[in-house]
C-alpha cells in the first residue's frame, strides 16, 4: 500500500526541516520526500492542506493497566487512545499486576498490543522481581523477550547495595536502566511537595531533597559503573541542576518529566484537587519553571505522558487517599504544543521532545521524515481547540487536572507502519 | 396616605396608658431594634422597679427557612425572673403579629409569666395571626411594599420612618 | 483559583469547610451570633426552635466522642433531629466508598452533615456532592483545618481580651500535625492579631510554616515573653518517642508548660488548650487548673459557636 501526503507542512524534528512537502509512505516506511514522492502514484491520497505532517510521538511512559488493572483500563481503549492522540510508540513501564517480571508475561503483552495493529509498543522489563528491589530479574531473558530497558516503575529501591549491583549487572549487558529518583524514606507518607501550599492544606509533604539525594547516589553509582541511566519524571529544580552537572562530566545519564510538569505547580491543587495528585508530586512554581526552561535548553531530553488511567472509584477519594496519575496519552501533543508556543520554539524544536528526542533514549529509527525511516507518521491542525471533557477521550482513565480546559491540537491522521491506525471522524 | 405621627409626642399617653395596669411585679421588655429604644423611654418614663429586659427573637423567627438567620442577632438579656411576673411587652410597630409571637414562645423557654400585656408605638393594620396590642399609641395606614420603621437620632430622639420594603 | 467551595454565590457561608479565606465580617458573624447563644445556653431551657424539622448527620468517620457530643449538643439546642453515625466502624469497614455513604445519607432527607476525616480535605469533597440545599461542616480533616475549633479559641480570646489588634498570641507545639493550630491561625491573621507565634522544635514545625503568617520560636521562654494568649496543642501518644521526639518527659521539659515559663507571658495571658489534654506532657497540672486557665470555658463556648455555625449554614 502506498499512501501519497500532500500539501502538509513537513515538520522534522530530527533534521530541523519546516517546510511544506510531500510525503511518500510504501512497504511501512516513508520511502520518499518532496520531489521525488510527488510525481509517484498511489492507492491513497491525504490532503494535508492546513496541516502539519510529522513523525508520530514516542511516549515513554504510558501505562496500558494490563495485566492485573483491567478495570482501569485495557490494551484495547488505551492503544486507541494512543493513536488518537498521536502517540505511535510507546514503552509501557512493569508496574503491572503481576509485573513484568517474567519473559512469559513481556510476550504476552506484545502479542496482544501487536494484534491490536495500532501503536508500536515497547515493554520495560521490571529491574527486580515483584519490584520488591531485592532480587534482580532474568534481564537477558527479558531482553530476549522483548524488554527495550529495566524500571522500576515508581518504586524505589531502598537497598543501595542491590541498586548497585542491579546496574552493574545492566551495564555488563549494556541494558540501560530508567529509574525514578525518589528517596522512599525521605518521601513516605507523602502526597504533595512539602511546600507552602501542603502547609496550608495539612498534606503530609514530599521534600525535595527526597529527589536530590537519591539523585545523587544514583549519580555516583552511574559514576562507579557507567551504566545507561535514563532518569524519569525529574521534579525539581535542584534536580535539574545535578543532572545538568553530571552531563557537563559527560555521565551517560538522560532524563524525561511528565508533561503536566512542565504547566502545574502545587498551587493548582487549589482546595484539594485530587485530579493533581501525581507522583512525583507537582512542585513549587519556581519548580515548573527550571523544569519547562530545562525541557528547552536540552538538559531535560524528552517530555512524556506518563499516561496513568484511574478510575472514579480510586480518583473520587480525598486528596491523600487518591491513587496519583493522570491521563495522558491524548494531551500529550497539545501540552508539548502549549509548551513549545509558551517558549517561544519552533514546530521542530518543540516536536523534538516527543519525537527525535525519545527515539534516541529508545533506539529506535522513529522519531523522523526521512526516507527509510519507519513509516509511522502524524497529520494534526496544531490550531484546533479541543475541549478536555471525559467523552472526548478514548482512553479508559478520565482522570485529568486539564478536565473542563481547552487545549490547542488536535490529530487528524495517525500512521504506523505505513498504514493509517486513526483518521479523526 | 395620612402623614405619619411624631413619635416623640405618643410617649406621654402611651405611658398614662400603661400605668393604671401596673402591678407589684411589673417588668419590661423590649423587642430589638426599635421595641428596645421605645422600652428605654417608658421603663424611665414609668420608673419600674424591674430593671429592663431587652429581647432579640432572631432565634425564634418562623421564616428562618426561607430568610435564614439575620446577621446580628443580639443577645437577649432578660436580668429578672419571668415566673409569676405581669410582662409589659413593648415593641415599635405591630404588623402581622409574627414578631410578637416568637417573643411569646422565647418567653416562655424563660419561665411562666403571670400576665403578658403587649404595648406598641404603632399599629400598622395587616395583622396575620390573632394577637392585638392593649397599649397602642397610634394607628397608621401604610402602603402595600413599604416598611414602616423607628429610628433613634444622634441626641436620642425617636422618629418613624417609611421605607421599601426591599431595605 | 476556583471559587471559595464554602461560599454561596452570593458570597454567604454555605459550607463551613475551614477558616483560611474566610473574610472577617463572617467571621465576626459567627463570633456575634455566638455570643447570642451564650445567652441561650445560660437559660433555664437551653433550646431554641430554629432547626426543628432538620436533620444533621455527624458523620465520623475518625472517632472522637468528645467532639462528636459537643456538635451533638448544639443540634439538639437548635431543636435539630441528630442522627450519630460512627462510620469508623461500619459502612466504610466493608468497602463502602465516602461519597456513597454520602450519597446513601442524602437520600434519607438529610440537611446537615457534620463531617470528621482522618483524611486532609475529605470534607471538601463531601461539599463538591451534596446537593445544593444540605450544608457541610467540617469537624476536622486530618492535619488540615477544624474550623469550630478555631472559632471557639478566637470566641474565648476575644470574650476575655476584647479586641484582636495589640494582642500576641503564642501556639505551642506539634503544628506540624495539628488542624486546630492550623485553623486558629488562619483566624487570628484575618481578625487582625499583629502578631502570632509558633513555639516548637523544628521536627514538629511544617516546612514553610513562616508564609501563614507567624513567626517561629524554637526557644519556649523566648516565644512566651509577653504573650497575651497561650495556646497548647495536644502532642499525640504516638509521636511522643520516635524519629521526632525522643521522650514525652524531653518534651516536657523543653515544651511544656509550667508555672515559671507561664510567669514571662503578660501578668492577664490566658492559657487555652483545644483537650484532650496530656497534663506533664505539654502542660503542667498547676497551669491547666490555674488562675489563667480558660481550658472549660472554652469548652462552654464551644456548644454556643457550633449552635451559631449551624443556624448560619442551614439558614444560606
Amino acid at each position: 500500500m502506498r499512501i501519497l501526503i500532500r500539501n502538509g507542512r513537513l515538520v522534522d524534528p530530527a533534521s530541523g526541516r519546516d517546510a511544506p512537502g510531500e510525503l511518500l509512505l510504501a512497504d511501512g516506511r516513508i520511502a520518499a520526500l518532496d520531489g521525488e514522492a510527488r510525481g509517484a502514484s498511489a492507492e491513497q491520497v491525504i490532503d494535508a492542506q492546513g496541516l502539519v505532517v510529522a513523525p508520530g510521538l514516542i511516549d515513554l511512559s504510558a501505562r496500558l493497566r494490563e495485566p492485573g488493572y483491567e478495570f482501569k483500563a485495557t490494551l484495547e481503549s488505551e492503544m486507541e487512545a494512543a493513536v488518537a492522540g498521536g502517540v505511535t510508540s510507546l514503552a509501557c513501564p512493569p508496574d503491572t499486576d503481576p509485573p513484568l517480571d517474567e519473559p512469559g508475561l513481556v510476550d504476552m503483552l506484545r502479542r496482544r498490543a501487536k494484534a491490536l495493529a495500532r501503536a508500536r509498543v515497547y515493554p520495560i522489563g521490571a529491574l527486580t522481581v515483584k519490584l520488591e528491589g531485592a532480587r534482580l530479574t532474568e534481564m537477558a531473558e527479558l531482553a530476549a523477550a522483548g524488554c527495550v530497558a529495566f524500571s522500576q516503575a515508581n518504586v524505589g529501591i531502598t537497598d543501595t547495595q542491590v541498586l548497585w549491583r542491579a546496574l552493574q549487572y545492566a551495564a555488563t549487558f549494556g541494558y540501560s536502566v530508567w529509574l525514578r529518583a525518589e528517596d522512599r524514606w525521605l518521601a513516605g507518607g507523602g502526597v504533595a511537595h512539602d511546600g507552602e501550599v501542603a502547609t496550608r492544606l495539612g498534606l503530609a509533604g514530599i521534600p525535595v531533597f527526597a529527589e536530590t539525594v537519591a539523585l545523587a547516589t544514583l549519580i555516583e553509582l552511574v559514576r562507579a559503573t557507567g551504566t545507561r541511566v535514563h532518569v524519569c519524571r525529574l521534579s525539581s529544580a535542584a534536580g535539574v541542576e545535578l543532572v545538568r552537572a553530571a552531563r557537563r562530566e559527560a555521565l551517560p545519564i538522560t532524563c524525561d518529566i511528565g508533561i503536566h510538569h512542565a504547566h502545574l505547580s502545587e498551587i493548582d491543587l487549589g482546595y484539594f484537587d485530587a485530579q493533581c495528585r501525581l507522583d512525583p508530586p507537582l512542585r513549587s512554581r519556581r519548580d515548573r519553571e527550571a523544569l519547562a526552561q530545562a525541557l528547552a535548553d536540552g538538559t531535560i531530553d524528552c517530555a512524556v505522558s506518563d499516561h496513568t488511567p484511574v478510575d472514579d472509584d480510586h480518583k473520587l477519594l480525598p486528596f491523600g487517599e487518591a491513587e496519583p496519575g493522570a491521563t495522558g496519552l491524548e494531551l500529550l501533543l497539545p501540552l508539548t504544543l502549549k509548551w513549545g508556543g509558551e517558549r517561544r520554539l519552533g514546530l521542530a524544536q518543540t516536536l523534538a521532545r516527543v519525537t527525535s528526542e525519545p527515539a534516541r533514549i529508545l533506539g529506535v529509527g522513529a522519531g523522523r521524515l526521512a526516507a527509510g525511516a519507519p513509516g509511522d507518521v502524524i497529520v494534526f491542525d496544531p490550531d484546533a481547540p479541543f475541549r478536555v471533557l471525559p467523552g472526548a477521550l478514548k482512553s479508559q482513565g478520565k482522570n485529568s487536572p486539564f478536565l473542563g480546559y481547552e487545549l490547542a491540537g488536535r490529530v487528524r491522521s495517525t500512521l504506523v507502519a505505513g498504514r493509517v491506525v486513526y483518521a479523526q471522524p | 396616605m395620612t402623614p405619619l405621627p411624631d413619635a416623640e409626642a405618643l410617649l406621654e399617653p402611651l405611658v398614662a396608658s400603661l400605668r393604671p395596669q401596673l402591678t407589684p411585679t411589673s417588668a419590661m421588655i423590649g423587642l430589638y431594634t426599635g421595641g428596645a429604644w421605645l422600652a428605654e423611654r417608658l421603663h424611665a418614663m414609668l420608673g419600674l422597679e424591674a430593671p429592663l429586659g431587652l429581647m432579640d427573637i432572631a432565634f425564634y423567627r418562623d421564616d428562618y427557612h426561607k430568610q435564614g438567620l439575620k446577621h446580628d442577632p443580639k443577645r437577649t438579656r432578660i436580668p429578672f425572673d419571668v415566673e409569676g411576673r405581669d410582662l409589659l411587652l413593648v415593641d415599635d410597630v405591630l404588623y402581622t403579629g409574627r414578631t410578637v409571637r416568637a417573643a411569646m414562645n422565647e418567653l416562655f423557654d424563660y419561665g411562666r409569666p403571670r400576665s403578658i400585656t403587649l404595648a406598641v408605638l404603632v399599629d400598622r393594620g395587616g395583622r396575620q395571626l390573632p394577637i392585638c396590642a392593649q397599649h397602642c399609641g397610634a394607628r397608621v395606614e401604610v402602603p402595600e411594599g413599604m416598611r414602616l420603621r423607628l429610628k433613634r437620632t444622634a441626641d436620642g430622639r425617636l422618629r418613624l420612618e417609611l421605607e421599601p420594603h426591599a431595605a | 483559583m476556583p471559587r471559595n467551595p464554602q461560599l454561596n454565590a452570593r458570597g454567604e457561608l454555605q459550607h463551613l469547610l475551614s477558616i483560611e479565606g474566610l473574610p472577617r465580617e463572617i467571621l465576626t458573624q459567627i463570633l456575634d451570633t455566638a455570643e447570642s447563644f451564650v445567652g441561650v445556653t445560660e437559660r433555664e431551657v437551653k433550646k431554641v426552635p430554629l432547626l426543628r424539622g432538620k436533620s444533621v448527620f455527624n458523620l465520623f468517620f475518625e472517632s472522637s466522642t468528645r467532639t462528636r457530643t459537643t456538635f451533638e449538643i448544639a443540634a439538639k439546642r437548635l431543636s435539630a433531629d441528630v442522627i450519630n453515625l460512627n462510620i469508623a466502624t461500619s459502612s466504610q469497614s466493608k468497602g463502602e466508598s465516602l461519597l456513597d455513604t454520602v450519597a446513601n445519607l442524602s437520600a434519607m432527607q438529610a440537611d446537615v452533615f457534620v463531617v470528621r476525616h482522618a483524611s486532609s480535605g475529605a470534607p471538601f469533597l463531601v461539599a463538591r456532592h451534596v446537593k445544593p440545599h444540605e450544608h457541610v461542616i467540617n469537624a476536622g480533616d486530618g492535619r488540615h483545618a477544624h474550623p469550630t475549633q478555631g472559632l471557639l479559641d478566637l470566641y474565648t480570646i476575644r470574650h476575655y481580651k476584647r479586641e484582636f489588634g495589640g494582642l500576641v498570641v503564642a501556639v505551642v507545639g506539634d503544628v506540624l500535625h495539628s488542624r486546630v493550630a492550623r485553623s486558629l491561625i488562619h483566624g487570628l491573621t484575618t481578625l487582625g492579631v499583629p502578631e502570632v507565634r509558633v513555639i516548637g522544635p523544628q521536627t514538629l514545625l511544617p516546612a514553610g510554616v513562616e508564609a501563614l503568617g507567624v513567626r517561629v520560636f524554637h526557644d519556649m521562654s523566648a516565644g512566651l515573653r509577653d504573650a497575651d494568649v497561650i495556646v497548647m496543642l495536644r502532642l499525640q501518644n504516638e509521636r511522643m518517642t520516635g524519629a521526632l521526639l525522643p521522650s514525652a518527659q524531653e518534651y516536657f521539659m523543653k515544651y511544656g508548660l509550667t508555672a515559671e515559663k507561664l510567669a514571662l507571658a503578660k501578668p492577664d495571658v490566658i492559657v487555652m488548650h483545644p483537650g484532650p489534654m496530656n497534663r506533664g506532657v505539654e502542660i503542667d497540672s498547676s497551669v491547666a487548673d490555674g488562675p489563667r486557665s480558660v481550658i472549660l470555658p472554652q469548652v462552654t463556648y464551644g456548644i454556643a459557636v457550633r449552635m451559631a455555625v449551624m443556624s448560619i449554614v442551614a439558614g444560606n
